[in-house]
């Protein structure tokens, strides 16, 4: 029998506003063990009349790092996002449980992954995971050609904007590709619409190079970012879905 | 610890005041009126000219039911509670299918008391572990209809199984038939981390539960 997750006490040590609605908490789990990148924890809130409420969330820190972190979204009529995005102050603990989920994985580490090039396609906080995986990328020196194709509804809602840029910028085998919905800045140049057919056609590691693609965000994103990726000749055992609806909030 | 432990400052949402709804939902779920999707790689589409149905292992002989075939078995329209492992349940689904006892029908289980578990397999490579027990006597389907239309390919059309006493990852999408085995096995979900059984009301999630 396999040991039971067990709820733990996190501290939060620091709280960073990444964009208007949402938020990256950044937590000290004394026992925590370790994760995999692209994995996520259970939140639980109890409130004083004892009543509980949990919803999962996906873990943005590679497993490397001191402290964990929680990027969340709130969600407008969300019932736990609103109180970690809003109420939440350093100095308050939570109680979490994880890691959870062994598929939507990457590792690494020498003889940890095969090698394969990795596309990486994200809406919205469904870069959180995938996050996880370039930082734990950039923290092995791993050089494998990844590139992460980014759908953000305007440029002040690019998750870890900055560190990205950054992280690219100091790395030729990694490319940052975004697409910007709804609204764009004066002289945007890249993509400025939904995923679609031509874009990840453009974009895609070809499927002679035997790619590894993972894909997180809202239902809809991800359906159609795998069925396009199969019509491209992707191995349906290849691309790792990661799904979020409204009601994950 | 997990007793006592009160998150400052949160009241939660106004809560549901009907017992009769409360005592539906299982320890740490929350209701949802939408239908979530969830599920680990792209959308297998199956042409129902190729699809089939086949039960198999230690029986005398395997059987098989293609779409016109499954179609024809009689048919069962249920309503359901169903409760994902990723916190949301859904009440008073309603799908219609064969019940798995119709399926298992002309085989002489009680003449093979060795078979005690069944891998649901499916397109795409899934599968999930049950004990035999758990979808004999009225307790699961395998449902082409939800909500009075055909299955929607992301919700497991064109059949998906249905065991809505277990969390909902047991409720195999695009599942293709069993294999009756003697000894459990863990199936995908199993594997990776989830717990073999999954009753929701004891909340047993993970693996360890």
């Amino acid at each position: 029998m396999a040991r039971q997750l067990k709820w733990q006490l996190g501290t939060v040590v620091e709280i960073r506003q990444e964009t208007p609605n949402v938020k990256s908490l950044i937590l000290d789990v004394p026992d925590w063990t370790t994760h995999l990148a692209g994995q996520h924890v259970d939140v639980r809130l109890t409130s004083e009349d004892g009543y509980q409420a949990q919803r999962s969330y996906s873990i943005g820190s590679p497993p490397e790092d001191t402290y964990l972190m929680l990027t969340v979204e709130r969600i407008e009529d969300g019932e736990v996002s609103p109180y970690l995005v809003e109420e939440l102050r350093a100095g308050d603990q939570i109680e979490l449980r994880g890691p959870i989920g062994g598929y939507f994985v990457w590792d690494a580490r020498d003889g940890k992954n095969d090698g394969s090039p990795l596309f990486l396609v994200a809406a919205g906080s469904g870069i959180v995971p995938l996050m996880a995986m370039i930082r734990h990328r950039a923290n092995w020196e791993n050089r494998v050609p990844t590139k992460l194709l980014y759908s953000s509804r305007s440029y002040e809602d690019v998750i870890y904007r900055e560190e990205l840029h950054e992280m690219s910028a100091n790395d030729s085998s990694l490319r940052v590709i975004h697409t910007l919905t709804r609204q764009q800045p004066p002289n945007w140049i890249s993509y400025r619409r939904r995923i679609d057919r031509a874009m990840l056609a453009d974009t895609a590691w070809p499927q002679v190079e035997k790619p590894l693609a993972f894909t997180c965000g809202p239902t809809a994103v991800v359906e159609k970012v795998a069925t396009e990726l199969l019509e491209l000749g992707y191995e349906p055992e290849r691309i790792k879905t990661e799904r979020f609806g409204p009601t994950g909030g | 610890m997990a007793e006592t432990f009160i998150s400052r400052g949160f009241k939660g949402r106004a809560r549901e005041t009907d017992r009769a709804i409360k005592e539906r939902i299982p320890p740490g779920q929350y209701e949802t009126k939408d239908f979530p999707v969830l599920s680990a790689g792209p959308t297998p589409r199956t042409s129902l000219e190729r699809w089939d149905f086949s039960i198999y292992g230690e029986i005398a002989e395997d059987l098989k039911w293609t779409w016109d075939e499954f179609r024809k078995l009689p048919r069962e329209t249920v309503t359901v509670d169903i409760h994902c492992v990723t916190k949301w349940s859904k009440l008073g689904t309603v799908w219609a299918g064969v019940s798995v006892d119709t399926l298992l029908e002309s085989i002489n289980l009680e003449a093979q008391p060795v078979i005690g578990n069944v891998i649901a397999f499916c397109d795409g490579g899934y599968t999930t572990n049950l004990p035999l027990a758990d979808i004999r006597g009225g307790k699961a389907w395998v449902v082409d209809e939800y909500d009075g239309s055909p299955l929607a390919p992301e919700h497991g059309g064109p059949v998906r199984l249905l065991v809505p006493h277990l969390y909902f990852w047991k409720s195999a999408k695009w599942v293709r038939g069993f294999k009756l085995v003697r000894e459990d096995r863990a199936g995908f979900w199993e594997s990776v981390g989830y717990h073999n059984y999954g009753d929701p009301w004891k909340e047993q999630r993970y693996a360890g539960d």
